[in-house]
């Protein structure tokens, strides 16, 4: 039963993502983009992470995607899709696409060497928990948590910085009238 | 085989939640329209049956024989799937809704939910955020101004307000030491949340109105200035969808807010089933929504985002600042 679901799950997770490359609309390719996104949660659930997955959907379908959506729905989108971008851009692409596949030839055929020499590993006996996990989180790697979030916390700074310095440009005048509406 | 057998249960709950989210709406339909008209002293619908009963029907048979339009510049893939993604959340959240404790039933015991997830409480945040797909979809697809503006103002309210609503039910989480459903009821055995968390339960009810886009906060459908909002270009039996979804939400919203901070199906008269005292307290919450939506005029849309950010935020984070003190 789970290899049936698994390759349900992956099989559609695999035609979603290329539906985000070949679809001409921007529109459709986040779209095929969040579906994936969704099939790679299930994948989560039939590992036994079940957290994993409810925040892959919180962060990444939810609110990720969601502002993807946002950005693209005030574009000119039927204008958009007929442009190339990235002209020339053939010769890289054959060479990314020679450096995966080399590397997943790689990692197939010598998958069961390379786990030999990585020697083995922690195998988790009890179920997962929400408990467990703010636990290594908030004792064990308390710095790398923190550093995280304010490596965050400067980002958005920097962001909302880069939004000023072009509103700016706007002058305040015409934005008083509407009532100062500021968001 | 046993594997297929264990599987019964799970699939015959999913049948009744499924059947009966299905027909919900009908009776909530009728009802909100009669608290309409009572608010408003008039008799509301009356001719269809006795004091207009049998009027939901009515409308449904309207809706389902009209003609189901789609524009000529639309996106017609996207337009005809938005609704079905406008409707797949509010039924999955039910997944991890628990409706009683476990009953013992043909020598087995029967747990009152489809899947009582440990993580049920983060899992229906994330669900009822996908919510906002089928809005987003709707207000594109339709190629019109009116159902573009509509879903940019949703994306925005509903991002807005997603933030206060996961930090409020923070404290609740604090204080069973548990996502699960369940163990949040059971957390509230002899004293309700609502009495401990005061002003987390009043972050999570308005933005919770303000999640599910029913006044005052409902912008982006607001007739007045938008038509309808994202759903302007729908009709027959699509529209018909959102609607449900609509009501739906509410549903969700009612439950959340009885499991959360009532005590869920704990407090009640001896002779009542502990269920059926849950179902009346949602009755009553889906009542007060409805009360509300007749009671209260519409928020400026600066003034929504003020509320969200500026006065339900701070709200959520003193309060588990607060709380974190408390128990402490």
């Amino acid at each position: 039963m789970e290899r049936e679901f698994f390759l349900l799950l992956s099989g559609v997770a695999t035609v979603s993502a290329l539906l985000v490359i070949v679809a001409r609309n921007p529109v459709h390719s986040a779209l095929a983009l969040v579906a994936c996104l969704v099939q790679i949660a299930a994948l989560y659930v039939l590992l036994g992470a079940p957290f994993l997955a409810v925040i892959q959907i919180f962060v990444y379908v939810g609110a990720v995607m969601v502002l993807f959506l946002f950005v693209i729905m005030m574009l000119d989108v039927r204008k958009e899709s007929q442009r190339r971008y990235l002209k020339h851009a053939l010769l890289p692409g054959v060479v990314v696409l020679v450096i995966l596949s080399g590397e997943l030839i790689v990692l197939l055929t010598q998958s069961t060497k390379l786990h030999a020499a990585m020697g083995p590993g922690q195998t988790i006996t009890t179920q997962p928990s929400v408990e467990a996990l703010s636990l290594l989180l908030f004792q064990d790697f308390l710095l790398p948590f923190e550093v995280a979030s304010v490596i965050l916390l400067v980002a958005l700074i920097g962001a909302v910085v880069l939004a000023r310095s072009e509103a700016d440009v706007t002058p305040v005048r015409s934005r008083k009238d509407h009532g100062e509406v500021r968001r | 085989m046993e594997n297929v057998l264990s599987l019964v249960p799970v699939l015959i709950k999913m049948a009744i939640v499924v059947g009966v989210l299905l027909l919900l709406p009908l009776p909530l339909t009728w009802l909100e329209r009669k608290i309409a008209a009572h608010i408003q002293q008039r008799p509301g619908p009356m001719r269809v049956g006795w004091h207009g009963l049998l009027q939901p029907l009515a409308d449904a048979i309207k809706l389902l024989t009209k003609e189901d339009h789609i524009p000529a510049e639309a996106d017609r893939m996207l337009f005809s799937i938005a609704p079905v993604v406008a409707l797949v959340p509010p039924f999955l959240v039910f997944v991890a809704i628990p409706i009683g404790d476990p009953i013992q039933m043909f020598g087995t015991e029967i747990a009152l939910s489809i899947s009582d997830l440990n993580v049920g409480l983060l899992f229906i945040l994330a669900v009822s955020g996908i919510g906002v797909f089928g809005t987003i979809l709707a207000g594109w697809a339709s190629n019109s101004k009116y159902a573009v503006l509509g879903s940019l103002r949703s994306i925005a309210q509903m991002i807005s307000y997603e933030i206060p609503m996961g930090f409020s039910v923070i404290g609740v989480v604090m204080l069973a030491g548990s996502m699960q459903l369940s163990q949040i009821v059971s957390s509230q055995q002899g004293l309700w949340n609502v009495v401990v968390q005061p002003i987390g339960f009043f972050v999570f009810f308005v933005s919770g109105l303000a999640e599910a886009q029913r006044i005052p906060f409902d912008l982006p459908e607001a007739e007045g200035d938008l038509g309808a909002g994202y759903h302007t270009e729908y009709s027959g039996i699509r529209f018909s969808l959102f609607m449900l979804a609509e009501y739906l939400v509410v549903v969700v919203l009612a439950f959340l807010n009885v499991l959360l901070f009532f005590g869920g199906w704990l407090g009640g008269p001896a002779f009542l089933p502990a269920t059926i005292w849950l179902l009346l307290k949602v009755g009553f919450f889906i009542w007060v929504f409805m009360w509300l939506r007749f009671t209260f005029p519409r928020y400026r849309y600066d003034q929504l985002m003020a509320i969200g950010w500026k006065l339900l935020l701070p709200l959520s984070l003193l309060n588990i600042l607060v709380s974190g003190f408390v128990m402490l």
